[in-house]
């Protein structure tokens, strides 16, 4: 999608201005608030869909820098052969046409608070409220020899959706039958904490069916699988045999790139397929907005407003929040919603609602057909203001079925409509 | 139809629109966020696109029963259960009434 002046001239026009005044207090001057979404993935794509449909007086402009949406869950999948790019591949057209987003597709390259503007690789553009949806980056500060896109194509990490995807799908493709893939997973809190369990059970289906004589090695930073862990356990013994080796307490402490050899602390493997997830932090956006401000790594917010703790009128939401939530698509969505909630009340002059609860569900498939769930309710604690976890509400599958396999199809359809549709 | 009837019209027409604004309601924040968090899986406004049932013009009464039976486990399910057993009566009441009022 080329950018259009216009859009940029639309934005111009709806950021002069302060306060917006009461629409029959003065009816010739009123203007629009304008909120401004950086970031067009699960969680950015559903604020701006929300905030347009609750509050359809509120101007929305998302800025994102890739021409679509790729969906990390189900990209597992793409990497295991029984998906294409193509099934997690979605358009942003009916965010423009059906609710009136402006869609602009640009690099952010700064964020003044003060001023509140937005700095892109095409223009500036002002705002009322800015919403952050950044998702992770990598910290390279302990592999920098990973640091560079030539060496993620040697060794990838294949943790944000796209051609990082394809790739490791392509080195799998070309392996040799007794070749040997390993699995580097990072301390958590990362993004997606079943995905790398999840990962490697589509990488040993994959192997399995193709290579039988090929290994999946897993060097798991954590002390152990950090979610669904008696069900991924009982796969690998039951389902991948002989192919899949768990070893926890494994961090990453190098790698040589041209050999795909990683060293950590019991083990030095010479693999033949590298698949390195490294460590992760808020997505650089939030930085260049000043509002990392948990361990240098990720954001605190209001959990009723998503409000920065660091900066007035930016919200962030989805992975780059310091929250006891998993970090996954779906959490991205449902605090989404929570902000445009709280975005719209704010423009209107109305309360924000004070009790926000919420819903993590989270597939992963065992192999092509069968998927286990892991699933719980959150609710606002305000005495503690953060998000709790009700006990009763959660926890996981018996076993894995090709029934959840099926709902986990429908929960994909479903969301990725609910984010774009 | 002359200029100044025109301005009168509209003129008109925005009296209505802030008589109407001012007489509207703030919807019901708590109705509207939690029937958002069922539309991840069951489609915006309960509008499922598949695989899930559709929540939008489900009956009221069929929805809290639905949700009870989730939560004794008279109804079995693969994860149901569990996030009918986060809801209070009250709430899934309110999610009842939100979807019970969407056009299917």
């Amino acid at each position: 999608m080329a950018f259009q002046r216009r859009d940029f001239l639309k934005l111009a026009a709806a950021g002069i201005g302060a306060a917006a005044l009461g629409a029959c207090a003065a009816p010739a001057g009123k203007r629009k608030a304008h909120v401004v979404v950086v970031g067009g993935g699960f969680g950015g794509a559903t604020t701006a869909k929300y905030i347009r449909m609750w509050g359809p007086d509120i101007e929305v402009t998302l800025i994102e820098r890739n021409p679509n949406f790729i969906s990390c869950p189900f990209s597992n999948l793409v990497i295991g052969g029984s998906k294409t790019m193509a099934d997690i591949t979605h358009n942003y057209d009916a965010l423009r046409s059906k609710y009136g987003v402006n869609i602009v597709q640009a690099e952010v390259t700064g964020i003044n608070p003060g001023k509140r503007t937005v700095t892109t690789s095409n223009g500036v553009v002002s705002y009322d409220r800015l919403v952050l949806s950044p998702g992770i980056d990598f910290m390279y500060d302990t592999l920098p020899m990973l640091a560079s896109a030539e060496a993620q194509e040697q060794v990838p990490h294949s943790w944000k959706a796209g051609p990082q995807t394809v790739i490791l799908r392509k080195q799998l493709e070309a392996m040799k039958n007794g070749g040997v893939y390993v699995l580097s997973i990072p301390k958590a809190p990362y993004r997606c904490p079943p995905g790398p369990y999840e990962r490697a059970c589509q990488v040993a289906y994959y192997l399995k069916t193709t290579k039988p004589r090929s290994k999946v090695i897993i060097l798991d930073a954590n002390p152990e699988v950090t979610s669904k862990k008696g069900l991924f356990m009982k796969v690998w013994a039951e389902m991948y045999p002989g192919i899949v080796e768990y070893k926890p307490n494994n961090a990453a402490l190098h790698v040589d790139v041209a050999t795909r050899t990683i060293k950590s602390e019991f083990e030095k493997i010479k693999a033949d397929v590298l698949n390195v997830v490294p460590p992760q932090k808020a997505g650089t956006v939030a930085a260049l907005a000043g509002v990392v401000n948990v361990d240098n790594r990720w954001c605190a917010v209001d959990f009723t407003s998503y409000e920065s703790k660091a900066q007035k009128n930016i919200h962030v939401i989805g992975d780059a929040i310091s929250a006891p939530l998993p970090k996954s698509g779906h959490m991205a969505n449902q605090t989404g919603k929570i902000a445009a909630g709280a975005i719209v009340a704010l423009v209107n002059g109305d309360p924000v609602y004070a009790n926000p609860k919420f819903a993590n569900t989270c597939y992963s498939f065992v192999d092509n057909k069968q998927a286990v769930n892991v699933a719980g309710v959150f609710a606002y604690d305000p005495e503690k203001k953060t998000m709790v976890g009700i006990k009763e509400s959660s926890g996981v599958s018996n076993a894995p079925s090709e029934i959840e396999g099926g709902y986990a199809q429908a929960w994909a359809s479903n969301i990725w409509n609910d984010v774009l549709k | 139809m002359t200029r100044r009837r025109i301005h009168a019209t509209a003129g008109v027409a925005l009296l209505l629109l802030c008589t109407g604004a001012a007489a509207q309601a703030a919807p019901d924040a708590q109705a509207r966020q939690l029937a958002a968090t069922c539309s991840a899986c069951h489609g915006t406004n309960g509008h499922s696109v598949g695989g899930t049932p559709v929540l939008a013009g489900l009956n009221r009464a069929h929805f809290i029963k639905q949700m009870k039976d989730f939560k004794s486990g008279a109804r079995p399910a693969t994860v149901m259960h569990r996030h009918a057993n986060g809801y209070s009566d009250a709430e899934i009441e309110k999610m009842a009434d939100y979807f019970a009022a969407q056009k299917r």
